[in-house]
């Protein structure tokens, strides 16, 4: 039987112990090695997750692959994994990912590889488990625990500002959550001693504590995403990390807090929810419009990709904060989408960069006349990035911008204009690196893709078109999921007054 | 009490006491050639020890001496550690006191009965008793400090920390003296009965209580209290400095248990120290970690970063809970391994005539040697508290019990030094993993470091994994023995 088998616990575990194989291959004499076993590794660490697709209940509204098992026991902590259509979807991204990742590697990286393959396997089987965890703890864990090989990753294979970009990405991102566990401690208490998720969702809180817990859950949550103010790490942490670190980062990575939101913020807090999602959806509205016009200014490739990220997200945490079926669903497809999509963007410019050494927009111009297959693909993941309808960008965006009408024509009118800057910087962008005449002797040098970079990108690309003309079997996966989380939102957890 | 008093709770101590002396005299017949029979000689008694230990343990509290000594689950616990720690000290230290001339009779010998101190401090039941086992410590202490002659450093600090020492001894032994003249005893068990049934002078009490937490929180290594550890942690030999930094930190928690859980532990005294507790344990998070900032000498960077881990183990005391002791016990245990593993692998990389102290020495170790940089990063981890490593669990215990007893702001005051805290942590990781060598000298270590040093810093992720047996072991100890 396929549901005997713990399949949550292999995608999680798979991955890491993979990542220590390619650990005790030693030193670079054996790269070769290594890449070989995290290219398995990798994609075991994928197939294992294949049956939890096809296993799956699109109508079953619990958690489905549940295992427990005690872990802390004086503690009373589990080790409990459960997935529901939306983790189930963030967990296929997560270790295809892993599979381009390595691939995407594989020539590029030439020192410590096997440190460099096993860090980002390490980091998927830690997001699956961030994932799957159905227990706070265990949750929280996890959620953490991706900060020590991200730390790693940008730190010894980034460019030249990475101790700077390292460093602050690990102390915006631990600020954060540091809160969040002061909360999780509280929330242990108030429910008597769990950790569980599903007695925390039943917890009665008064509602200045709501609004306590909301806030510690929130900064954690909004640095992930990341939210503005709170963004600036975003930019330093991608434009310095190496391209893997980039495309985990912006197709992952940030989808933790977002999910955070969606997992413990609305469902354990919903009253505080709904009372600060005016100040979510603000501040949503401002990353999706401000960060949209940073991004139009921007001469550097990998950091125009990374604001564009943030703006791109700000439609994820908004469509979260709308509360209705299309925006929330709209939020998981976007988050979804823009996994391909930046994925795409980042390794897009890892080609470039990996043979001009130089991320400046300046620097080029005329690269279609060089290579035509790469400009093609190039432009595929620029026109979902500007949300053109066909491609995996116009489904989430629209589905929001949707639901935003629902709530208020105006939320809706300022989310649609950002439709009109994506474009703008995304197909400039576009147009000065690729159009144009060659200028730059260094582009007239430039080879086009070769086999390996064609099939990861090829993949992202492939998935791109597959979600934006037939996002129906990705609705449906969320589908109930979403109301299921709705229901937790749509009734009031303030405890009723003593009798 | 029994009229004829059982020896056998004492066996371990009595057997230490014994074989100390043995190895004082036969060392006087062995030449310097030779010397590694004492070495081995220590590592056996201190093994024996801690096999007495583990075979005279028992559930109940048992009391002899007439009522002076007890032995309790909590006592054989840190004990049983005490020995296992003190030996991992001594396997460490071995390459490092051979080159710098220390390989001699003197520094088994003193460790004996260092080891002896802690051990009675441990298992003291009687004001005397605790301050004998105290004195018998930090006299063995302050010799180990100035063990190197001619270091000028080194004498300086061991000046400084006799004298701030003796300073703190005389203000425990004055509170002692008012808590005695408040309730009329010196035994810890009694004390805690008229505490009870507050049968004593409550003003002489408050007294006393304020010297006896003076005094303690200069034995922790706690603010206002903590001038002496930079300077003396820097000063004093590595080795010494692990010795220092490790095993008397088990002693310093039994004796806080001692005097303030068990002697004091009624709720109207608990309510008086909490409130000094908890500003010393505000001012060591914070100063600690502040200042552990501003270093470029590790030794005395995590002799800071000492100051801030006691003040988060003080929050565990603070909450006056059993649970809250127990997490206190697991946090100090669990520094004292990762404390070890940081001064392992600072020993590692000194070699003869070169100390490895300076944040720069350690600069791209990970190209050096990936395996050690890799032990080292998990005990990093541990210390700044980022899950997996068991620094987590240490962290999140303590700060639990804080909040049950409602006092939520100061966990997150605590989870925002520990923030400031997690910077210097790891910017010894960036050391290690981004810069590039300045040396590229092999490391060769001898088999026993290598698979002890790889003992500990696993430990970090193992106990991380699976916190559970370690955790049970500090909580039920704590609870048989309050």
């Amino acid at each position: 039987m396929m549901h005997e088998l713990p399949l949550l616990s292999l995608a999680i575990w798979l991955p890491i112990i993979a990542g220590i194989a390619v650990l005790l291959t030693g030193g670079d004499r054996d790269a070769r090695v290594a890449r070989v076993i995290a290219l398995i590794g990798a994609v075991m660490g994928f197939v294992v997750t294949l049956p939890l697709y096809a296993g799956f209940d699109i109508h079953q509204r619990d958690f489905q692959f549940v295992e427990i098992k005690t872990w802390i026991e004086t503690f009373g902590v589990y080790y409990h994994l459960g997935i529901d259509g939306i983790s189930l979807l963030l967990i296929l991204l997560n270790s295809l990912t892993t599979v381009i990742v390595v691939i995407a590697g594989w020539t590029v990286i030439q020192t410590r590889v096997a440190q460099y393959m096993a860090a980002f396997l390490v980091l998927s089987g830690l997001m699956n488990g961030v994932f799957a965890a159905q227990d706070a703890l265990l949750f929280y864990v996890f959620f953490e625990a991706t900060l020590i090989p991200m730390f790693i990753i940008i730190g010894v294979w980034g460019g030249p500002n990475r101790v700077y970009a390292a460093l602050k990405f690990f102390l915006y991102t631990l600020m954060g959550s540091l809160l969040t566990l002061v909360a999780l401690i509280y929330l242990y208490n108030a429910a008597g001693g769990s950790f569980a998720m599903r007695d925390l969702y039943q917890l009665a809180l008064p509602f200045d504590l709501q609004v306590l817990v909301f806030m510690a859950f929130f900064v954690a949550f909004a640095v992930k995403v990341p939210m503005w103010p709170v963004h600036t790490w975003l930019p330093d942490a991608h434009v310095e990390a190496p391209t893997g670190g980039s495309v985990v980062l912006a197709a992952i990575m940030l989808k933790l807090g977002a999910y955070g939101f969606i997992r413990l913020s609305l469902p354990i807090v919903p009253d505080a929810s709904i009372y600060l999602a005016p100040m979510m959806i603000g501040l949503s509205l401002i990353a999706v419009i401000y960060i949209g016009l940073v991004a139009l200014v921007q001469s550097d490739m990998k950091k125009l990709i990374a604001y564009s990220s943030i703006s791109h997200m700000g439609f994820v945490t908004m469509g979260i904060f709308l509360f209705n079926t299309q925006g929330v669903e709209g939020a998981i497809i976007q988050m979804i989408s823009h996994g391909f999509v930046s994925g795409g963007l980042f390794l897009c410019v890892g080609v470039l960069y990996d043979q001009m050494h130089s991320r400046q927009i300046s620097d080029y111009g005329g690269v279609a006349k060089r290579m035509p297959v790469f400009a093609a693909l190039f432009m595929l993941f620029a026109m979902a990035n500007s949300g053109l309808p066909g491609t995996s960008g116009f489904v989430g965006e629209f589905l929001v911008i949707m639901g935003a009408t629902q709530v208020n024509f105006w939320f809706a009118f300022a989310a649609a204009i950002t439709l009109i800057f994506g474009a703008a910087y995304t197909l400039w962008m576009y147009k000065r690196v690729v159009f144009g005449d060659v200028v730059n002797p260094q582009v007239d040098a430039l080879v086009d893709v070769n086999a390996r970079e064609f099939l990861a990108l090829g993949l992202f690309a492939i998935l791109v078109l597959v979600m934006g003309l037939w996002p129906q079997p990705f609705a449906n996966l969320i589908h109930t999921s979403v109301s299921e989380l709705l229901a937790h939102v749509s009734y009031s957890k303030l405890p009723l007054p003593a009798q | 009490m029994e009229y004829i008093t059982p020896l056998w709770p004492a066996y371990p101590e009595l057997f230490l006491l014994v074989m100390a002396g043995l190895i004082l005299i036969l060392d006087l017949f062995i030449s310097d050639d030779h010397r590694v029979f004492t070495y081995v000689l220590t590592q056996f008694t201190l093994l024996g020890c801690a096999v007495l230990t583990f075979l005279t343990s028992n559930a109940e509290p048992i009391y002899t001496f007439n009522g002076m000594f007890v032995d309790d689950l909590m006592a054989d616990v840190l004990k049983l550690l005490t020995c296992v720690v003190v030996i991992a000290v001594l396997a460490y230290s071995r390459a490092y006191v051979s080159a710098r001339g220390m390989f001699r009779g003197e520094f088994f010998t003193l460790t004996l009965f260092a080891t002896l101190g802690m051990m009675v401090m441990i298992s003291a039941n009687h004001l005397l008793t605790l301050y004998m086992g105290l004195e018998l410590l930090s006299l063995c202490l302050y010799a180990m400090v100035a063990l190197q002659r001619d270091s000028l450093q080194s004498t300086e600090a061991a000046m400084k920390y006799f004298v701030l020492g003796a300073l703190a001894s005389g203000m425990l032994l004055y509170g002692m003296s008012m808590i005695y003249g408040a309730t009329g005893s010196l035994e810890i068990t009694e004390i805690a009965q008229r505490a009870a049934d507050g049968d004593y002078l409550s003003a002489v009490m408050v007294f006393g209580l304020v010297f006896v937490v003076a005094g303690l929180g200069f034995k922790l290594g706690a603010v206002p209290f903590h001038m002496w550890v930079p300077d003396i942690y820097q000063g004093a030999p590595t080795a010494v400095t692990l010795l220092i930094g490790s095993a008397p930190k088990f002693a310093a928690f039994a004796i806080v248990m001692r005097l303030l859980a068990q002697a004091l532990g009624d709720d109207i005294l608990v309510d008086q120290w909490r409130q000094m507790l908890l500003i010393m344990a505000v001012l060591s998070m914070a100063i600690g970690n502040l200042t552990a900032i501003m270093q470029t000498n590790l030794k005395r960077m995590l002799a800071y970063s000492a100051i801030s881990h006691m003040g988060f183990m003080l929050l565990g005391i603070l909450s006056g809970t059993t649970e809250g002791y127990g997490s206190s016990m697991f946090y100090v245990v669990v520094y004292v391994l990762m404390s070890l593993g940081a001064f392992g692998v600072i020993l590692l990389l000194s070699r003869e005539g070169f100390e490895a102290e300076n944040l720069d020495d350690y600069k791209g170790l990970n190209q050096r040697n990936p395996w050690y940089a890799f032990l080292m990063l998990l005990v990093m981890f541990s210390m700044a508290g980022v899950p997996p490593m068991v620094g987590f669990y240490a962290k999140l215990l303590v700060l639990q019990s804080v909040v049950e007893i409602g006092l939520w702001w100061l966990a997150v005051i605590a989870v925002i030094f520990s923030l400031v805290g997690a910077f210097y942590y790891l910017r010894i990781v960036k050391l290690m993993y981004f810069d590039e060598p300045q040396t590229q000298v092999v490391l060769k270590p001898t088999f026993e470091v290598r698979a002890l040093l790889s003992v500990n810093g696993l430990a970090m992720l193992i106990l991380g994994i699976a916190p559970q047996p370690l955790m049970v072991f500090c909580i039920e100890a704590v609870r048989a023995s309050i």
